[in-house]
Parts: C-alpha cells; sequence; structure tokens
C-alpha cells in the first residue's frame, strides 16, 4: 500500500516504513539508544532526501526516548540537575547544528557532509566500542575480576572550574564539560539526525564518571529535549519535517521498543555492547563506501526556485 | 490614389491566393479529459487523456491526405541546478554546476511519428519539436541561454528529468483513430508537481505548421497532504510544535500501553 509523503513529496510503501520503524526500535529498545544512526541512513538509501530524513528522524527520536525517559523517571533513574545543565549546551548545540545543516544544504554540500560525520562518528565510536567490548568478554574469560573503577580517579578534567555538586549521580565535576557534552551531542544530532543516545552515554561514563544507575535514564531526558527542539527547529526555518513519515516512524518505533527491551534483558552486558559497537562500525563503513567509490551517477538535479 | 491602388492589388492577391489554395484552411479542436488532477495519499500517478480532431475551416473546404500532431506538454516553471560529482581527495563532491532557468518542471512531447519525419531539422528548431529542441536556457554568466544539444550538463538533466518520467518523448504517444481524429494519452507520475500545465497542440501536414492550439489542465494537492503542506510551509513554528506533541503523545501512550513495572 502506497502513501504520499506530503513534504518528501514522493510515494512510499506504508509498510516498508512501518517494518523499518519496528526494527530499529526493536534495535534501539535492545540497546536502549533512540536508533536514530540506523533510521537515518536507512531512509536514505530507500531514496528519501537526506534532507528531509533528518529533520524526520528527529521527531522520530523524540518520541522513542519519550516512552524510554518516562520509565527511568518512575524509576528515579533521571538526574535532573545534570539534564538541566547537559540541556544548557544542548540546545544551543541543536541552534548551530540547525544553522549549519541550512548553510550547507544552500551550498550543496549537505549530503556529503552528513555521510561524511557518519563515517568520522560511526567509525570511530563503532571501534572504540568494539575494542572495549572484546577486552572486556577477553579479561572475563581468563577469569580475571573485572577492576573495579577507583572512586578518587581524578582526570584533567576535574580541575576545570565551576563545580557543581550532583547529588543523585553523586559526582562533583565543573560544568563546562556538563555543556560541552550537551553541546556536542545537540550539535551533531540536528545535523545528522541521531539522538547520540550511543555517544552520549560512554561520554557521561568515561569523562564525567556518571554511575550506571542515572547515566541512561538522565541521556534519554537530554536526548528527548534536544530532539523535539531539533524538530521544531528544522521546522520552523527548513520546513523539512515530514510529519506523516515521522508518525509511522514513531509507531513502529515504540512498538519495536517493547520487543527490543525483552531481547536485550536475556543478553550479556558485553556480548551487546560488542554488537551494538558492531553495528555502528558496518553503518560507517557503508557511509564511507558510498563517498569512496565512484557513484553511478555524477550529476545531480535539485530544484532552487519555482517560478 | 496610391493607397486605394495598393489595398486594392492587395486584396487582388489575397483572393488569387485563396482560390489557388482552397482546401487549406483546417481547424484544429482539442479537449482534455480532466482539467484538474487531484493528489492525495494515494496518489501514484495518473494518465490523461487528449482527444482532437482535425475540420475545414470553412463549410466549403477539403482536407488534406496526412496531418501530423506534436503535443508538447509543459508543467509549472522552475529554477534548477544540476551538479556534477568530482573526486576530490579521494572522495566524491558536488563539484561544477549548471543552473537551468525558467525550466518546464514537466516537458512531455508526444507526436504520432519520428520527429525527422514531421519535418526538417529548421523546422523542429523553430517550432521546439522534441526535447533535443525544446529551449532549456541556462546561466552562463550573466547571459541566459540555451546550449548545444550534446552539452553534457543538458543531456545529463534530461536524463535525470527523463529517469523521474518529469521529462520524454514519445513519437508514438499520437494515434489517429480516423485520418482527421486523435488520441494522445498525457502520464502524469506521482512525483508531478503542483500547478498549471500547458498542451501545445500543433497541427503540421508535409512539413508546415498549419495551425497550432492549447488546451490546460491543474495538478493540485486536496485534503489532507494539501493540510500538511501548506501548514509547513506557512506555520513553520506551529508545526513544529504540533509534531513534537505527536512524538511526545505516541511516547507517553507507548510506556503506559507497555508498562512493566
Amino acid at each position: 500500500m502506497q502513501i504520499y509523503l506530503p513534504i518528501a513529496d514522493l510515494p512510499v510503501n506504508i509498510f516498508l516504513i512501518l517494518g523499518m520503524g519496528l526494527a530499529v526500535g526493536f534495535i534501539s529498545g535492545m540497546f536502549g539508544i533512540g536508533g536514530g544512526f540506523l533510521m537515518t541512513p536507512l531512509l536514505i538509501f530507500v531514496g528519501i532526501s537526506p534532507a528531509v530524513v533528518v529533520a524526520s528522524v528527529a521527531s522520530h527520536v523524540a518520541a522513542s526516548s519519550m516512552s524510554g525517559a518516562m520509565a527511568y523517571w518512575r524509576r528515579k533513574a533521571v538526574d535532573v540537575p545534570l539534564a538541566l545543565m547537559l540541556l544548557a549546551g544542548g540546545i544551543l548545540g541543536t541552534a548551530a547544528g540547525v544553522w549549519l545543516f541550512a548553510v550547507l544544504r544552500s551550498l550543496d554540500q549537505l549530503d556529503l557532509t552528513i555521510a561524511l560525520c557518519y563515517v568520522a562518528l560511526l567509525t570511530v565510536v563503532g571501534g572504540l566500542m568494539i575494542a572495549e567490548s572484546v577486552r572486556a568478554i577477553i579479561r572475563e574469560q581468563k577469569g580475571r575480576p573485572v577492576t573495579p573503577r577507583r572512586g578518587g580517579a581524578h582526570t584533567w578534567i576535574h580541575g576545570l572550574p565551576l563545580k557543581m555538586r550532583f547529588k543523585r549521580s553523586k559526582i562533583y565535576v565543573s560544568a563546562i564539560p556538563v555543556w560541552m557534552i550537551g553541546f556536542i551531542i545537540g550539535f551533531v544530532g540536528a545535523l545528522m539526525g541521531i539522538g547520540g543516545g550511543f555517544l552520549l552515554v560512554p561520554m557521561l561514563i568515561y569523562f564525567l564518571r556518571v554511575p550506571t544507575a542515572t547515566v541512561i535514564g538522565t541521556s534519554m531526558v537530554l536526548t528527548l529535549v534536544t530532539m523535539a527542539s531539533a524538530t521544531v527547529m528544522h521546522a520552523a526555518t527548513n520546513h523539512l519535517v515530514d510529519a506523516v513519515l515521522a508518525l509511522m516512524l514513531m509507531v513502529g518505533g515504540v512498538i519495536g521498543a517493547q520487543f527490543g527491551a525483552r531481547a536485550g534483558q536475556n543478553m550479556r552486558g558485553e556480548r551487546l555492547r560488542l554488537l551494538l559497537g558492531l553495528l555502528v562500525f558496518a553503518v560507517g563503513l557503508r557511509f564511507a563506501y558510498q563517498i569512496i567509490v565512484q557513484p553511478g551517477d555524477l550529476y545531480s538535479v535539485r530544484l532552487i526556485g519555482v517560478l | 490614389m496610391m493607397g486605394i491602388r495598393a489595398f486594392t492589388t492587395a486584396m487582388l492577391a489575397a483572393v488569387s491566393t485563396a482560390w489557388a489554395s482552397p482546401a487549406h484552411a483546417e481547424r484544429l479542436i482539442a479537449s482534455i479529459s480532466r482539467h484538474q488532477v487531484m493528489v492525495n495519499s494515494s496518489f501514484t500517478g495518473t494518465s490523461i487523456v487528449l482527444f482532437g480532431t482535425v475540420e475545414p475551416d470553412t463549410p466549403t473546404g477539403r482536407l488534406r491526405d496526412a496531418y501530423d500532431i506534436v503535443i508538447t506538454v509543459t508543467g509549472p516553471r522552475q529554477a534548477l541546478v544540476t551538479r556534477r560529482k568530482e573526486r576530490m581527495l579521494g572522495i566524491w563532491v558536488n563539484a561544477a554546476s549548471r543552473t537551468f532557468v525558467n525550466v518546464p518542471s514537466y516537458l512531455v512531447v508526444l507526436a504520432n511519428r519520428p520527429f525527422n519525419e514531421i519535418g526538417n531539422t529548421d523546422t523542429l528548431r523553430r517550432l521546439q519539436i522534441g526535447l533535443d529542441y525544446f529551449q532549456l536556457p541556462q546561466q552562463i554568466g550573466p547571459d541566459v541561454a540555451d546550449v548545444v544539444r550534446d552539452d553534457p550538463y543538458r543531456v545529463n538533466f534530461i536524463r535525470l528529468k527523463t529517469e523521474h518520467r518529469l521529462y520524454g518523448q514519445r513519437t508514438n504517444g499520437v494515434t489517429f483513430l480516423t485520418p482527421t481524429l486523435f488520441r494522445a494519452e498525457i502520464e502524469l507520475p506521482a512525483e508531478a508537481p503542483f500547478g498549471s500545465y500547458e498542451a501545445d497542440i500543433k497541427l503540421l501536414a508535409a512539413g508546415n505548421l498549419l495551425v497550432r492550439t492549447t488546451s490546460a489542465f491543474e495538478v493540485v494537492k486536496v485534503g489532507f497532504e494539501q493540510f500538511v503542506a501548506s501548514a509547513a510551509r506557512d506555520f513553520g513554528l506551529l508545526y513544529g510544535i504540533v509534531t513534537v506533541m505527536m512524538a511526545l503523545a505516541t511516547g507517553w501512550l507507548a510506556s503506559v500501553v507497555f508498562r512493566r513495572d
């Protein structure tokens, strides 16, 4: 059954889009991430304009983080002050990302930039995740206990001024790295159509030493707000949010996430991280392939004005 | 005196020409099946049928043995940029570009037989018959002009538009049902842009244009699609807020329906 997308201006198969929503939702529920980094490439490969995809996936990620954030909220696993501080940087980053998005679009370099960002970010993050989880699996098989993180371990980050205490996470850190992390996530999220959960969670753990109890819930709140504001900003400046596409993705996504979460509970943490790392890495390679191999068509036509 | 004589001479000349070829004045009448194409959520393309007939202009007039029909359908005018990718530092980037100004978003040329049998190159160029001879002006520096037919940007622009079924030509697109009654089918793909379309119908015989007429139709977005598209364009901020509300409601509903704790 075909349905016409009013903003993307093309008909798509409704079951294909719902199916993609379900599949990505399943993966996002399994790993506790938004799934934007999978949804955006899939829709681009289906043939929808990358600009419309990035703008519309933002609202899909907002929907999936909403259901996740609510579950964590009920379990009191959200550090509200930390989320607010991250948001201060996040909103600014989102605005900067939406602005750059519009500029690159007018220069006809948006598609390439999106592809390059995917290659750089996904291969690096995917590679790190694979390396880390493989080390953890080897360590476990050798029977050596995992060395617990030393509570008082200090890095250069802890030497920065403007220190704040976040009670629920039991951390005492400078506000500067918190703002910076928020800014980066908001920026790449708006530019690449991803929530950034797979990026944010490791950053919060490694740089700020946020404990696992609050890290996912807090990350989901940040993703929710940055993606909701990215949707509004993309709609107001670029007029590219396709609500029909977004609704189909959301419905598929939230249902898939429920089954994914159940599947994820039966898997070991390291195995899950290895799987996610491989997935992230593979998507990055796919984008690299796309820009390195000579494209089948060297020419492209884009509408610049209606007369 | 001179004026009167000149006028008389002209009149005599006109009359004698008319006498010399009394039968060769035709009228072209054409009608299309639909004047409005509605695009809704289930729109996957459609076709419009054009019927036409050739009639003698005067009751005493006679018709020729064979006619040719060329129908050129054009959609709303657009400015389009055609870009070419080049390899830079190992990756493929959009490099050079050409801007096509004021070209039809949709362009389909239908005829009853190959263009080169209908008229010679001069005629085809003058009457802009076929994609090869249709004027596609490009912005070249400060000037706007059409370029040679085998210009790579022009060729690839037409190719890409043809792949999207927005440009095309069919030399068997017009069928003569009787020697004077013809029928043509105008295919509109799902991507057909919104706006007014014009069908320019030319009647030719032995390589000469006899008469031309036009017919128009409109492609309009209706119902929900129209509402969504115009809301996104005219009330971007509000549209964004509503979309976010929808996202939050979907997420909230899911967390309530599937609540496990």
